[in-house]
């Protein structure tokens, strides 16, 4: 070690002392930047940094609303809110999405059509938006994928509240169905209303009647982790549940009607003459429209789609008939009306009719012809001959804008969207779409209900309904009530639409009740069956042509292809003294209308009037 | 002259500073233990809250902070000529230890630190944090100060070896310590300003040459620091939320134990390398002056030792030791303020974690040994 002299140990202890000193001074300089640096984040950039900090503490969730229920008159569940599990993946929280659903697949069954919807629904979506890859998860299925869920991240199972329809078939095409909000409807809807919510009405009350059945969606404000947790619920605006809705719809009615058409294609309608409510809304057949709820398979969709006999077709509101012999009292009132006949006066029926100068045979059903016949009599035996020739008599240009008035011709104007409004032809019309002038012959076949004439059944039903209340119409509707869920007497009922027909003489109305009821009672009436002794009923049958018979040929119901059938009708009202009740009842190639419309009317209407005893 | 054989113990210099009875039997210094303790307990209450008010987390780091004072009491006892004695043979046996911990070592978060001993595992890198400034106050002591440009560029030799290998584990974090421990060394040794900023110059001529030389990853820290919001999830994420807890702090903080990026787990590493963020965010810019008064307080109390030592050695020793404890600090602080890249450096003494906590606290013996070991000088 070498020797250091003190002057050199004084030196070098300057030499340290100095550079302690700037080191002293460094220190200082480093800690008052980092103190600079303190000041622009705490002080400068509080507000900034305050508010980063708030929005990854809290976030804001939607609260959906439940959607309201649905009853018929007598309180009937059709519709309602099931709790269901169903198993949803994050994509954004999931590594590797195939590897996971193959996974899920080893534990719980999933389906190549949960696969498709699952990848349709993920375009849609954003990435951080759970979906549901699974639905109506049994307790067995929730149990197995709890206890292994600690293996899938970013994959749970979620308790929602599913749509219902506790009918099923029954009321599928009144009640329509919810189905999963599609990429045109969000661009159709208030979004922020429906942050929660998946499903939105597709069909039928559920989609006329969407808003208020959705309800007000709610809000809270959740702490977070930073993994997404919720922590805890800061604040809360509960959401607003949507309305409840009360039908006037009688599902037993309902399911009356169905039986009667057991067998068969077709609708009936069955109207309360004094509201406009629809009692019975039947088309026959229908579908399960659960199976819309969750997204319908394509293969199940095709079936329904493809199935010849139109199962999704609703054919109460947008099958559109010629009305047939159903149209004739409305032709006979427009002849009394309009003062071209009197109600006793006789005309011969030879079993056709000629216009003259033509060769061509207008055929009435009956070959021999009814003789001499009025118009009571013409509508008791539904003479034919009878009709083309008040046809003539009144003209194109007097029929049509007299059965305007009952309708025909424009939509009713019912609640439930998707209805059509049948064909109504005119002068105007035949020369707009078919560029040609009105035959004289198609003004006879009109006064037959055939032709280019078509209605719908609900047409037909309201026009009954309004001959039932001797020219009052009231516009059909199918809910009675909406409802609040929260306050048992807080409801709103719907105000009929209600208007007057002009009335020349109400001696008219009368003569044809008097016919419509002898269609009933009459020895020969067309509708005899039904007759009965508790209540009167007046009523009017239909056949109507799906195909024309060439001139030299015969129909021969036994040899025909079922669907090329005649189409039994059949409209009524009863009692007749206080309409309670008026019906249409089409039944698709059930041939006559006497023998297969009428007794479903009747069906129908025992049950209505007298009860389930009968 | 200091006579090392002189048996004059009982005429001890009279010092304000020094303490009569057991403190100075033990050869504590009052001031540095005060600072110590106080920085201790701010620690311990800013972990209570950073790690969830988990007492066991408490009751784990109370046992690290219990075996760190040991050591520096055990260390404290030690008079610095031994340590002066032992240095060569201690940085040596480091080197040996480095060599082997990059051919034998154990890879713990993607990195070869350990050197298992069987009886408990070992990192070499931390001693020599302590061996490297013991080692350059060794061999600049050998001759006068200030350092001729021969024994500048052997001390360069003895720094940057240990450096680079610790650099190569890789270990960015300690091999900076390690290497400012020997600069600050070489410094306080009076090596000439030109010499200084010449060096400074050099290395920012090299910069593009380090940049090549660095992992992607330690890249990727690096331009994260420019733009942390490039990959707001990714490598940005420790920043940006960070970030957002200081500055949300505000001047006063959000009271103890209501800091919500921390205990919602916003902030990652929150009890360990981000932990002054969680004081940040709970205590604000208040809090925050207050603990870098008690670092402050704490370095000057350590380069005031440094300048009341009696040789050159235990000079150079005592203020390496204390400046490496200031570049903790500000390494650390300057990562959590998106000032600095991020680098794997605790908050010392306030950080989870026991490995750098003993190596510290044994510096600190070293000081008050340095301190307490004194001869009176002959006048």
């Amino acid at each position: 070690m070498p020797q250091i002299s003190i002057k050199d140990y004084l030196f070098e202890s300057r030499i340290f002392f100095t550079r302690a000193v700037i080191a002293a001074i460094i220190v200082f300089v480093a800690l008052s930047i980092i103190i600079a640096r303190m000041v622009n984040l705490q002080i400068t950039s509080h507000e900034h940094y305050r508010t980063l900090s708030q929005d990854n503490r809290v976030k804001t969730e939607p609260l959906p609303p439940t959607r309201g229920l649905i009853h018929d008159s007598h309180g009937n569940l059709l519709a309602q809110n099931l709790p269901a599990f169903s198993l949803e993946v994050t994509p954004e929280k999931v590594k590797d999405l195939e590897a996971t659903l193959s996974e899920i697949a080893k534990i719980i069954p999933i389906s190549d059509h949960d696969r498709q919807r699952f990848m349709r629904l993920k375009k849609q979506r954003r990435r951080f938006d759970s979906i549901p890859i699974r639905v109506r998860l049994n307790e067995k299925e929730v149990a197995l994928f709890a206890i292994n869920q600690h293996h899938f991240p970013g994959v749970d199972i979620k308790a929602i509240l599913l749509r219902d329809y506790p009918q099923g078939e029954a009321a599928a095409h009144v009640i329509g169905y919810v189905g999963r909000i599609n990429q045109r409807e969000t661009e159709r809807i208030d979004l922020s209303e429906y942050s929660g919510t998946r499903h939105i009405g597709k069909n039928g009350i559920e989609k006329s009647y969407e808003v208020q059945l959705h309800g007000k969606v709610g809000v809270q404000q959740v702490e977070v982790n930073a993994k997404g947790r919720v922590l805890r619920v800061l604040e809360s605006q509960p959401p607003t549940p949507g309305y409840n809705l009360r039908l006037f719809l009688d599902m037993d009615l309902q399911r009356e009607a169905l039986a009667g058409l057991e067998g068969y294609n077709g609708a009936v309608v069955a109207i309360d003459p004094k509201t406009g409510g629809i009692l019975v809304l039947a088309s026959k057949p229908g579908f399960d429209a659960n199976l819309f709820v969750d997204g319908i398979s394509s293969k199940q969709y095709n079936k329904l789609r493809d199935s010849l006999e139109k199962p999704l077709f609703n054919r109460a509101l947008r099958g559109q008939y010629p009305p047939g012999s159903t149209i004739k009292p409305f032709i006979g009132l427009a002849g009394l009306e309009r003062n071209v006949v009197k109600f006793a006066q006789e005309i011969p029926c030879f079993g056709f009719y000629q216009l003259p100068g033509q060769e061509h045979k207008y055929r009435d059903w009956k070959k021999r012809g009814h003789g001499q016949v009025s118009m009571k009599k013409a509508m008791i035996e539904s003479c034919d001959v009878y009709y083309y020739s008040l046809a003539r008599a009144l003209g194109i240009d007097r029929i049509e804008p007299f059965l305007g008035l009952f309708g025909f011709g424009t939509p009713t104007g019912i609640d439930i969207t998707g209805e059509l409004g049948g064909l109504l032809p005119s002068r105007a019309w035949k020369r707009e779409h078919r560029n040609e002038p009105w035959y004289p012959g198609e003004t006879l076949i009109l006064g037959i209900g055939q032709g280019y004439l078509l209605t719908t059944p609900l047409q037909l039903a309201s026009a009954t309904a309004t001959l039932a209340m001797r020219g009052k119409r009231i516009t059909p509707r199918m809910v009675k009530s909406i409802e609040s869920p929260n306050d048992q007497h807080g409801y709103i009922s719907t105000e009929p639409v209600v208007s007057q027909l002009p009335i020349e003489q109400e001696q008219h109305w009368d003569d044809m009740t008097e016919a419509m009821i002898q269609v009933i009672e009459g020895l020969h009436g067309t509708a005899r069956r039904i007759r009965s002794k508790r209540y009167r009923i007046a009523g009017k049958t239909g056949t109507a042509q799906v195909f024309t018979v060439a001139q030299e040929e015969e129909y021969d119901e036994d040899t025909i292809d079922k669907r090329m059938r005649d189409h039994a009708l059949f409209i009524a009202y009863a009692p007749v003294d206080d309409p309670q009740i008026a019906i249409a009842v089409i039944v698709e190639n059930g041939g006559h209308g006497g023998s297969v419309a009428a007794p479903i009317a009747k069906r129908v209407m025992d049950r209505y009037l007298l009860g389930a005893g009968k | 002259m200091i006579s090392t054989s002189s048996p004059i113990n009982e005429l001890r210099r009279s010092d304000p500073g020094r303490q009569q009875g057991l403190l100075t039997g033990l050869h504590l210094d009052l001031p540095l233990l005060t600072g110590l303790i106080l920085l201790c307990g701010v620690g311990l209450m800013i972990l209570y809250s950073a790690g969830d008010q988990d007492i066991a987390l408490i009751k784990r780091q109370l046992i690290r902070l219990a075996i760190a004072f040991s050591v520096m009491l055990v260390m404290a006892q030690i008079p610095p000529i031994h340590l002066r004695r032992w240095s060569p043979w201690l940085f040596g046996i480091g080197l040996m230890m480095l060599a082997a911990v990059l051919v034998i070592g154990e890879v713990g978060k993607g990195a070869q630190r350990w050197l298992n001993l069987g009886l408990f595992r070992f990192q070499p890198s931390e001693m020599m944090k302590l061996a490297v400034p013991m080692m350059v106050a060794w061999y600049l002591a050998e001759a006068r100060l200030p350092p001729d440009k021969k024994r500048i560029a052997i001390t360069a030799i003895f720094i940057l070896l240990p450096t680079l290998m610790i650099a190569k584990q890789p270990d960015l974090g300690t091999a900076l310590l390690v290497a400012s421990a020997g600069i600050f060394a070489l410094f306080l040794a009076g090596i000439r300003w030109r010499l200084i900023f010449g060096f400074a110059t050099l290395m920012a001529a090299l910069g593009p040459l380090i940049w090549y030389l660095m992992r992607p990853y330690q890249q990727q820290r690096v331009l994260t620091l420019l733009d942390p919001e490039s990959d707001p999830l990714g490598a940005g994420y420790h920043i940006i939320q960070s970030k957002i807890a200081i500055g949300s702090g505000g001047l006063y903080g959000k009271g103890w134990l209501n800091g919500t990026q921390s205990h919602l787990e916003f902030l990652p590493e929150s009890s360990t390398d981000f932990i002054f963020a969680v004081l940040a965010e709970e205590f604000g810019l208040v809090g925050i002056i207050m603990l870098l008064l008690i670092y402050f307080l704490i370095i000057l109390r350590g380069l005031y030792i440094a300048t009341q030592a009696q040789d050159t050695f235990c000079r150079l020793l005592a203020g390496a030791i204390t400046l490496v404890f200031f570049v903790y600090l500000f390494v650390n602080t300057g990562m959590v303020t998106g000032l600095l890249p991020v680098v794997g450096v605790p908050l010392p003494l306030v950080s989870y974690g026991g490995t750098s906590l003993v190596t510290i606290m044994a510096g600190f013996g070293i000081l008050m040994a340095i301190h307490t070991h004194r001869k009176l000088l002959p006048t």
